[in-house]
């Protein structure tokens, strides 16, 4: 059975069809690219996925039960955790807090606990912070702990939202053009993160991305998105030389 | 071990401002007109830091946080002049009860909240705040606009010590509550809550949630305001009052339970310090707002803070190698 299966979804926003009919089938472990060009409703794809948005018509199930209407915190719970487009961090926090503020649904403890800070309070945030460093650590952001998320250079902010999704436990990570602004340099480096929290956390990921190097080296599928629906699907070297890929891409 | 460090120095500073006023207060240094001030200070420290929790962690603008105040005034006066019990007893029961209605308030006006935002969300609490008033001013329980007279006076400067704890409590509390995973939830919803709907926080909940701590703080701080003055006017709690709390806590630097401490202690004192200067008393107190401001946002202020994040930024660097 497929991670996640994606049927006949579809919304609409009055008039306008961002999204038509679009199936996808996602095995666990895969690492699968969404493509397509500007505008051609990527992003919505992923609110729907993350239940921002409320699908007009269309099922989407995680593990075979469904999570169409469920809150975005009900489906992060469910295991799907992701990062958006333009940076989303909790500025005014420590970037320990901002991973920490993540692992909120994994290390419980009541209200009560909360204001008496009692040990079972202690215990629970030492797990946490040993928890925190450990993820940290895997991004190289271990020195900056104690830093402003705001104070971040660019790369590293970006690095810093991917800890913060892993940090929720997913199954399913969602990166939302993760080499958006990033120099070469950067976007191999990140490329080889990727592929390594992929291997560390066991985790299935779909990705939206220009940029066809990191694309093309690391997808192993692909979707694409034209006007919000489906063009093509199949392996990155099958569908990046489509003609009907191209012209979109490019035009006639 | 940091933070055990941070704690003995918050428990030193307790220890010697409790110490200080004792010995102020019993050695008779203090005029009448000084010692009157003690209770209001604490009232105040207790709404700046639990305003400060919706507006300093929260990040919402809330203008009426004196009906909460009210709400817990009136249901404690109400309770220590009515029940049979002794002062003290009929104080404690006063307290809870007088904290858990203003909580109920700040659930229903919790609700709102979840569809407001902004100056949206400030003119409708300002509303709220006003119809608190209103009904108080309105009801034959609470004398109307007469007020009630003759509340015991067991919280005023011969109580300094119960005062004292209790503003020690709902410090604590609010302090204790950001350092956990419920205030860092409501932290990251103010910088972000869509991010924080992502990771996993139910924004709507913890929305509620710090409206309701907050209320039932500033409800104790009205059931302490009520037994130290002994009169309760629907007039004193009009938007100016939440209104000067919101500049407390705005003074003190948003989001800084310290800073709305020391805004709570100066802005309380300043105006009946300068007494002495009569007719420009709230001229000077008006400039000494608009001063602070003006120094919090200048650019020798933002020199200052540059300054201290390349500190750390050098320092990390030297660590990194």
């Amino acid at each position: 059975m497929a991670l996640l299966e994606v049927k006949n979804l579809g919304i609409s926003f009055g008039g306008l069809r961002a999204v038509d009919n679009l199936n996808m089938s996602l095995e666990k472990g895969s690492l699968v690219g969404l493509i397509g060009p500007n505008g051609a409703g990527k992003t919505t794809a992923f609110n729907l996925l993350t239940g921002v948005y409320r699908p007009t018509d269309g099922t989407i199930t995680l593990e075979g039960s469904s999570i169409v209407g469920k809150t975005p915190s009900e489906i992060c719970k469910a295991g799907i955790a992701r990062t958006f487009q333009n940076i989303r961090l909790f500025q005014k926090m420590s970037v320990k807090d901002n991973v920490k503020a993540a692992l909120h649904n994994q290390f419980q403890y009541s209200l009560l606990e909360s204001i008496c800070h009692v040990a079972s309070y202690k215990k629970k945030e030492k797990e946490m912070d040993e928890k925190v460093m450990e993820i940290l650590k895997v991004f190289d952001l271990d020195v900056y702990a104690d830093t402003f998320a705001s104070n971040l250079p660019y790369g590293k902010q970006r690095k810093l939202e991917i800890a913060r999704a892993l940090a929720t436990d997913p199954k399913l990570l969602l990166l939302d053009e993760p080499a958006a602004g990033m120099n070469p340099n950067e976007t191999a480096e990140l490329m080889e993160t990727i592929e390594l929290i992929r291997k560390k956390f066991d985790i299935t990921i779909l990705l939206i991305e220009h940029d066809m190097k990191l694309v093309s080296g690391i997808c192993e599928y692909l979707y694409v998105l034209n006007f919000g629906t489906e063009l093509a699907n199949g392996t990155p070297d099958i569908v990046l030389n489509d003609p009907k890929v191209i012209t979109a891409y490019l035009g006639e | 071990m940091e933070n055990k460090k941070k704690l003995l120095i918050n428990v030193v500073i307790a220890i010697v401002v409790y110490a200080a006023v004792m010995i102020l207060l019993n050695s008779g240094l203090l005029n009448r007109q000084m010692r009157s001030l003690i209770t209001p200070i604490c009232t105040n420290v207790m709404l700046a830091v639990s305003l400060c929790l919706i507006v300093g962690f929260l990040g919402e603008l809330t203008l009426g946080h004196a009906g909460f105040m009210s709400l817990g005034a009136y249901t404690g006066a109400l309770l220590s002049l009515n029940l049979p019990f002794p002062p003290y007893v009929s104080l404690f029961i006063a307290i809870i009860a007088g904290g858990c209605v203003a909580a109920v308030a700040g659930a229903i006006i919790g609700i709102p909240v979840l569809r407001l935002r902004g100056d949206y969300l400030a003119i409708v609490t300002l509303g709220f705040g006003e119809i608190i008033r209103s009904v108080i001013n309105a009801l034959d329980i609470t004398g109307g606009a007469r007020g009630l007279s003759g509340i015991e006076r067991l919280t005023n400067y011969n109580h300094f010590t119960l005062v004292f704890v209790l503003t020690l409590i709902v410090i604590v509390v609010v302090s204790n509550l950001i350092n956990s995973r419920h205030g860092r939830a409501i932290c990251a919803i103010r910088d972000n809550y869509i991010a924080a709907e992502a990771c996993g926080i139910p924004v709507s909940r913890f929305k509620i949630m710090a409206f309701i701590i907050s209320a039932f703080l500033a409800g104790i701080a009205g059931v302490v305001y009520a037994h130290n003055i002994g009169i309760l006017k629907p007039a004193n709690f009009d938007y100016n009052t939440s209104i000067e709390i919101l500049v407390m806590v705005v003074l003190g630097g948003m989001g800084s339970i310290k800073g709305s401490i020391i805004a709570a202690v100066i802005l309380t004192a300043l105006p009946e310090l300068l007494r002495g200067a009569a007719d420009y008393r709230m001229l000077i107190y008006s400039i000494v707002l608009i001063a602070m401001m003006l120094f919090r946002n200048s650019n020798f202020n933002a020199a200052l803070i540059e300054k201290k994040n390349l500190k750390a930024m050098q320092k990390l660097q030297k660590e990194g190698k």
